[in-house]
């Protein structure tokens, strides 16, 4: 593993809820190379998902560093994270969240709007996604039309279509059996080993966690020792 | 896929709703191009005559003729072109249709109106039949009349001297209008005055109202006072003025239209906003993970705002556009006859300017309350 | 089932509060329809009433044979005097016959505020004019006295028009009139200006009657007055009741109107039923798991179709009432002024009765009950264990 894809140095989150301000970190530090596939896991309430949020520019420090491929995310205004999330990050999520109205394909071609992309272009980069979690043969279907394991590949193969660094996974399995989870769980590794992506995870399962190359324990906002 | 289509197929989500939407929208304009178009009849529909002629009617009522031996004196008056006259002749079609129908010198009126489009040959035969009458295309269109035909038309004024009502002409032409809007009001007829004259009850002489061909329409407002000046105090007082000023005078008097349309519009419109805020709103609620996740995504605070703000635009405008469609249809098969009324350019602005404003209107809100969502919060359910 | 429905709808009802904006949807949709239908024919009824209530049905009103309209008509002295001696006619206190010669001119007014002129009825009338019109009442100043150029103003005029006031001098084709009263009737003749008959003859240089009225003596009179007046070779005339007369009038504009109003209602109504499905298809969609667990717990498919028609008839009935409510205090005796057929301005108000209320809330719940019934056989046809698991 080469150089820190992710730098977080000394990061502190507090939110106001209702009258209380909570403070979620606790001055956080971390340090997540490149190629390098991470589990977070934690109770809930630990921190896990607002370190991700924070990794992912879905939301800022209040305060603290946070670098990601070389560019300081905390400092950005929204229009540059958003910016900066189009090109660099892809979010996969528990419930999928997928367009409902849109097709797979066409689902899968929604961030790629935001590029300059050719429709053709942006035909042959849906096709190869598609090809990697293996679902050519849905493209056409909507969302309603297909199974939660199929479901969250789409989701993948959207967060992967636009080529970034860094893939950003809030409990992808949590809704999934056994069967189906290993299969994205396996995607998800042939993604880091093959291609070369970062890969941070939030999850609650620790068969889930096996998948990674290591796993981070977070409790109360604090990063605990690591497990090898 | 582009933008455009994420925006349409936003919008096939909830068909029903969609589908409904779009025709309570495609109703209201339905009726706001009706309404629009009565409207600019009575509000605007005397502008297309402009100010060249000048009507010169008895001072304080149109319905009390002017005696013929007016004529030669406002004739010379300085500025006058030509000179006609028409008597109002309270003509009936049958039972009880009433019929704008007036008598006048069939050589001065293709003088003075040369609006109003007729083969040459039918000119002659108004000018040297004894019964001759001529009708306006619209007129002849709603009635099947064919030049030729004997036409029993009655009056409710004037008797014949056997003291019977019923007339007889010989429709010798049908006059059309040069251009669209004069065609649209060609829904009258002229009788030969000479004939009218001789053979009605009451005796001759009475021309009823002059109406004047202003050799200069600039001095419109000259010509107008001098011949007022001219019959000041005396039996026939006059009042002159522009064809414009006495046809809105008319319509004012037959009561506040625009007044009443104006009402109905803002009742519909009213309604209009909520029905189609209230989709809008509503849609914008159920989608509030969605469009957390297009931020996500990387999709703007701006380009979010843009979709939501499309979806209400599109809607309002293929409804919108469809109802003024269908409006115009509709006034084609109603219009002209007795109301000549027509969907045209004006009403197809006024509408689209009303789609625009509603389109802001009802998106708006929804499209701001999206753009400002936070990811985090949104994605939570909070 | 009766309890079924009760409890299904008091829950539905209880939503409705959640539910506001689409339950607005309704309300005011069906009260932008109700309203413009009730003050659309409320103006229609207006016209009617105002210009029906001047017209007696044991009055009869003679005018030259064809003329329609009292303007068209025309009568000389004798065939006025002839068309009194009539046949058929009560005789007054004078020992003449209760009959009135009337003259029409038209003068010229201006609206308060307006440049151009409207046209008004001056009427020229015979002192036994008064007893034919027993509703007309002088309300301030006096009566005009006969041989004087006097005027006395309708109601309906001074609200309208300026220069009427008791007492100002109106300048009528090179002769000035002082206005010394004004009256009230409750009809179209609010909208005239009365003074003496000859005294208006002499000043317009002109010697004939337009109408002359006659009461009519028992319910054979008018047939009495026709024949004998039919007969008569020196005269020429037309014989009808003031009623049917006046009832004439207004056919048109009131066709008109209705027109008017049953186009722009048709087209709205259609407008809102749409709102209203959307309403009740939300509705329902809001209250999928609930109508669900209902049925999962026995509740029959009929009580669920009936509690969701319920809801929304009581919507459209409480638009109804808004619509109407509005229509009452935006319109109610609202003074207009229109061409009558005289071609001089006959000034009524908006009425809106309760019959045409009752017609607006009638069409409102039709669009209620349309709106409804398509949601409600959606929402019992709901297979329960899906909409369970939606939702």
């Amino acid at each position: 593993m080469s150089e820190a894809m992710i730098r977080v140095r000394d990061v502190h989150k507090s939110y106001v809820r209702g009258r209380q301000q909570v403070e979620v970190l606790h001055g956080l530090t971390l340090d997540i190379p490149n190629g390098d596939f991470v589990a977070l896991m934690g109770p809930s309430g630990s921190g896990k998902t607002t370190l991700l949020n924070l990794v992912g520019g879905l939301d800022r420090p209040t305060s603290g560093q946070i670098e990601v491929a070389g560019v300081r995310i905390d400092q950005l205004g929204s229009g540059q994270l958003a910016r900066w999330r189009a090109r660099n990050v892809g979010f996969v999520f528990q419930f999928y969240n997928l367009m409902p109205v849109l097709t797979a394909e066409r689902n899968v071609e929604l961030p790629l709007l935001l590029t300059g992309l050719s429709a053709a272009q942006r035909r042959k980069s849906v096709a190869v996604a598609l090809e990697v979690v293996g679902l050519t043969d849905r493209a056409r279907h909507k969302p309603k039309e297909l199974s939660g394991g199929q479901e969250q590949r789409v989701a993948i193969a959207r967060a992967l279509v636009s080529d970034p660094t860094v893939l950003i996974c809030d409990e992808p399995t949590g809704d999934l059996d056994r069967r189906t989870a290993d299969e994205i769980l396996g995607l998800l590794q042939v993604l880091n080993r093959e291609h070369g992506k970062t890969i941070v995870m939030v999850t609650h399962d620790p068969k889930a966690a096996e998948f990674a190359r290591r796993t981070l324990h977070l409790e109360k906002g604090q990063l605990l020792e690591q497990a090898a | 896929m582009t933008r455009l289509g994420f925006v349409i197929a936003n919008l096939g989500r909830r068909k029903t709703r969609t589908i409904l939407t779009l025709l309570s929208i495609v109703t209201a304009f339905l009726l706001f191009g009706l309404l629009q178009a009565v409207n600019v009849l009575f509000s605007a529909g005397a502008d297309f005559v402009g100010a060249t002629r000048l009507v010169t009617q008895a001072r304080v009522s149109f319905t009390q003729p002017l005696p013929m031996r007016l004529l030669p004196q406002i004739e010379s008056v300085s500025g006058v072109d030509q000179v006609m006259w028409a008597q109002w002749f309270g003509g009936v079609w049958q039972e009880s249709t009433q019929l704008i129908v007036f008598a006048t010198d069939p050589g001065r009126l293709e003088a003075v109106y040369p609006e109003f489009v007729m083969p040459a040959d039918q000119w002659r035969a108004f000018r040297e039949t004894r019964t001759s009458m001529i009708a306006g295309r619209a007129l002849a269109d709603q009635y099947g009349w064919k030049i030729g035909q004997k036409l029993p038309i009655g009056s409710n004024i004037f008797p014949q001297k056997d003291g019977s009502k019923s007339w007889t002409f010989d429709l010798v032409g049908v006059f059309d209008g040069k251009d669209e809007e004069w065609q649209r009001n060609t829904n009258l007829a002229y009788v030969n005055f000479a004939y009218f004259d001789e053979a009605n009850q009451f005796g001759s002489g009475r021309a009823g109202t002059f109406t004047i061909k202003l050799a200069d329409p600039d001095r419109a407002a000259e010509v107008a006072l001098a011949i007022d000046t001219m019959f000041e105090n005396s039996p026939d007082e006059t009042k002159t003025q522009t064809e414009r000023d006495f046809n809105i005078g008319f319509f004012k008097q037959i009561g506040d239209i625009g007044l009443i349309v104006r009402w109905i519009l803002f009742a519909v419109f009213f309604t209009l906003l909520l029905v189609v805020g209230n989709t809008i709103a509503q849609s914008v609620r159920e989608r509030i993970p969605e469009l957390a996740i297009l931020k996500t995504l990387g999709f703007s605070d701006g380009a979010v705002l843009g979709f939501v703000l499309a979806e209400a635009a599109a809607l309002c405008v293929i409804g919108g556009i469809a109802g003024l469609g269908l409006a115009t249809l509709a006034g084609t098969m109603v219009g002209g006859g007795n109301l000549p009324i027509a969907v045209d350019h004006r009403v197809w602005t006024a509408g689209l300017a009303a789609i625009v404003l509603l389109a802001l209107a009802v998106g708006l809100l929804p499209a701001l309350r999206a753009s400002r969502l936070t990811i985090v919060d949104a994605l939570a359910g909070r | 089932m009766l309890k079924q429905t009760i409890a299904m709808t008091a829950l539905g009802l209880r939503s409705v509060p959640e539910r506001w904006g689409p339950s607005l949807v309704i309300i005011v949709g069906l009260a932008g329809v109700v309203a413009v239908f009730t003050a659309l024919l409320a103006m229609a009824e207006g016209f009617r009433s105002t210009l029906e209530s001047a017209g007696r049905a044991d009055v009869a009103l003679v005018l030259r044979g064809g003329s329609s309209a009292e303007l068209n008509s025309g009568l000389s002295r004798d065939q006025g005097e002839i068309i009194k001696q009539a046949p058929g006619v009560l005789t007054g206190p004078d020992g003449r016959p209760l009959a009135s010669a009337e003259m029409i001119v038209i003068a010229e007014l201006f609206k308060t505020g307006e440049q151009t002129g409207s046209n008004i009825t001056v009427r020229g009338v015979e002192p036994a004019a008064f007893a034919l019109r027993p509703q007309l009442r002088i309300v301030e100043g006096r009566g005009f006295q006969p041989g004087l150029r006097e005027l006395i103003v309708g109601k309906g005029i001074t609200g309208q028009f300026q220069g009427v006031a008791i007492g100002e001098t109106l300048r009528m084709r090179g002769s000035d009139w002082t206005v010394v009263g004004s009256f009230q009737s409750g009809d179209a003749y609010e909208s005239e200006l009365w003074t003496d008959v000859e005294v208006a003859q002499t000043t317009f240089n002109r010697r004939g009657y337009s109408s002359v009225r006659l009461a009519l003596d028992g319910a054979a009179g008018l047939q009495t007055v026709t024949d004998g007046l039919a007969a008569d070779p020196r005269v020429n005339v037309d014989v009808e009741t003031e009623q049917q007369y006046y009832s004439g009038q207004t056919r048109q504009f009131r066709a008109t109107i209705g027109i008017l109003a049953g186009v722009v209602t048709a087209i709205m109504a259609l407008g809102a039923t749409f709102a209203a499905l959307n309403t009740m298809y939300a509705a329902v969609g809001a209250r999928t798991r609930e109508i669900a667990t209902l049925r999962a717990l026995g509740f029959g498919g009929t009580p669920v179709v009936l509690s969701v028609m319920i809801e929304s008839l009581l919507l459209a009935l409480a638009g109804g009432v808004v619509g109407a409510v509005l229509a009452f205090v935006l319109f109610n005796n609202m003074a207009v002024s229109t061409l009558g057929s005289n071609f001089t301005q006959v000034v009524f108000r908006f009425a809106v009765t309760p019959e045409l209320v009752q017609r607006g809330l009638v069409i409102a719940l039709a669009i209620g009950m349309v709106g409804g019934l398509l949601p409600a056989v959606r929402a019992a046809r709901l297979p329960v264990t899906a909409a369970l698991r939606a939702a």
